[in-house]
């Protein structure tokens, strides 16, 4: 789906910074024989914190693993169609896989820090990519727990097992975690499910704000959530084969206030879902 | 009536219960007859020249230094041989192998390694080790055999060790760039760790007791020196106690059981320090 809108209102940010980050095309993903995907295509603009809503089931954490080839881990995954980031075919036999995850960061619903400290938990990347050096190893493990909002509340444990920290802080870690890699995406699979009510607030605002500098999709079941957090907003539905397909795309408060497809209109307003 | 029922349902669940228990107590009584049994018989032999001296006598007098010593290089060689080959091909058929019919068929294959008889790995040990690579009767071919019968268990134990690493941390790696084999020698082979040396330990301690694999690939009944090299004769303690048990007429009890009960001691040592690294671990977490 082409996207078809006038950034600047859906973004304080200017219009010269846009552009397309990720764009699929006629997308078809399957796992074995059972088709997951049917004919996705949007545009994924830099500027923005994109959310991705639609009932269980419906593919949307699907379409998200799509742009850091996840889906790769599942056996029998196939891609059909054209997947690119920065104009780049990411289902190319020639892409360096681990290079195009390190571009395109994940993080999960479930929080999941590595049993190890609190630094070593945001060291790993960088020092799995070469890092040696201690003291450069600090400063980004510093930079990374502050840009996650984190490093006031752990900088005097960062030996302490990560495990110890509570859920949100635990996914504001991950967050760090994919920060401290420096990506230009990070993709978010529902990240607040498993968080109360306060600590998903902090990790919006941490959304927002690190929507300056990354490029944000969001997988979310929390509708209030993808209106408070996102400025676009993809819904997707399942057809009778149960295949995900794209049903509506655009600014997210066209999405919410005036949908242009009769489903989307009756998923908002709880009809069903 | 309501009694009645209430009496019948009572009396088969007593039943129910009086068989389990018989069951169990069926279980656990030959081991502990045979811990008691073998520690009332031959605590007597035990002392400073049993555990130091060379065997005279055919074994009827002196000590059994020879065997532990050969029984503790035989376990050496076995972890140096089946460790490492058993884990890797763990890493290789859970991470890497693809799901087909190939793949099932080594771990069927594998599963059932474990369940070839002892003195069949003896023969392969003799035939491929002792004369087709000429390491003749030797502690190498002999902890080559041992090592080929440890492997299954090795191979199996650190495969479920692996599996049981959470798949989140996979993804949680994997999703930051960080390639496969790094993310299995950083995060996966660290957490699954603990399992592994457990069930290498106990695979270890199994083959130390075994003694028909020993019989035909090395193992010697009286010799007049410990083995300095690889390709020497060595004694054991499983042989050592077969021959004497079998072929030494007169043969002091006392001194039989002490052998025992020093083999007894070395296995369940170290079924324990298997135990002590799992509860450990637990622990930790």
């Amino acid at each position: 789906m082409s996207i078809n809108l006038n950034v600047q209102s859906v973004s304080a940010k200017p219009v010269e910074k846009c552009s397309t980050k990720l764009r699929t095309e006629h997308v078809d993903l399957y796992y074995g024989s059972f088709q997951a995907l049917r004919n996705v295509t949007l545009d994924v603009l830099s500027c923005a914190i994109t959310a991705i809503i639609g009932p269980s089931g419906c593919g949307k954490s699907s379409l998200l693993r799509l742009f850091n080839r996840m889906n790769d881990l599942i056996p029998g995954a196939r891609v059909k169609g054209n997947v690119e980031l920065d104009g780049t075919p990411i289902y190319d036999s020639r892409i360096d896989v681990a290079e195009l995850r390190k571009r395109v960061g994940m993080v999960f619903q479930k929080p999941n820090p590595f049993p190890m400290s609190v630094f070593e938990n945001v060291a790993y990347g960088p020092r799995r990519h070469g890092v040696k050096n201690r003291a450069q190893l600090e400063e980004i493990v510093e930079r990374s727990l502050r840009q996650a909002a984190l490093w006031e509340e752990v900088k005097d444990k960062l030996g302490q097992s990560a495990l110890a920290l509570s859920g949100g802080q635990q996914q504001r870690l991950c967050i760090a975690r994919v920060l401290a890699v420096e990506p230009e995406v990070i993709l978010m699979d529902e990240p607040c499910s498993a968080l109360d009510p306060i600590a998903t607030l902090k990790i919006e605002d941490l959304m927002r704000g690190l929507s300056q500098d990354y490029t944000i999709i969001i997988v979310t079941h929390n509708m209030q959530q993808a209106a408070r957090v996102s400025d676009i907003a993809a819904f997707m539905m399942m057809e009778p084969d149960r295949a995900g397909v794209l049903v509506e795309y655009g600014p997210t408060a066209q999405i919410f206030t005036n949908p242009k497809d009769r489903r989307t209109e009756d998923y908002i307003t709880g009809r069903f879902g | 009536m309501a009694t009645a029922i209430f009496n019948s349902r009572r009396i088969s669940q007593a039943t129910a219960f009086t068989f389990l228990g018989l069951a169990t107590a069926i279980t656990v009584l030959p081991v502990l007859f045979i811990i008691i049994y073998t520690i009332t018989e031959g605590s007597g032999a035990i002392n400073w020249e049993f555990l130091t001296q060379f065997p005279s006598q055919a074994g009827r007098a002196g000590g059994i230094l020879p065997a532990i010593i050969g029984t503790f290089y035989l376990m050496l060689g076995t972890l140096l041989f089946a460790l490492p080959i058993g884990v890797l091909a763990g890493i290789y058929l859970t991470e890497y192998a693809r799901d087909n019919w190939l793949t099932r068929l080594i771990n069927l294959a594998i599963a059932n390694l474990a369940g070839v008889p002892s003195i069949v790995f003896g023969l392969f040990g003799l035939s491929v080790f002792v004369l087709a690579f000429n390491f003749g009767l030797s502690l190498l071919a002999a902890s080559l055999t041992l090592a080929a019968q440890a492997l299954a268990m090795v191979i199996t134990t650190s495969r479920e060790a692996i599996l049981a690493v959470p798949r989140e941390y996979r993804e949680g790696s994997l999703a930051i760039g960080v390639t496969k084999w790094q993310t299995v020698r950083h995060i996966v082979l660290p957490q699954a760790l603990p399992g592994i040396i457990t069930g290498s330990v106990l695979a270890i301690s199994r083959a130390a007791g075994e003694t028909a694999p020993i019989l035909v690939t090395g193992a010697a009944f009286v010799l007049p020196r410990l083995p300095q090299s690889p390709f020497d004769q060595f004694m054991a303690l499983p042989y050592h106690l077969y021959t004497v048990a079998a072929h030494v007429p007169n043969m002091p009890r006392e001194m039989m059981w002490g052998a025992a009960l020093v083999l007894l001691v070395v296995v369940l040592s170290f079924d324990s320090l298997a135990a002590a690294i799992r509860i450990k671990t637990r622990q930790r977490r």
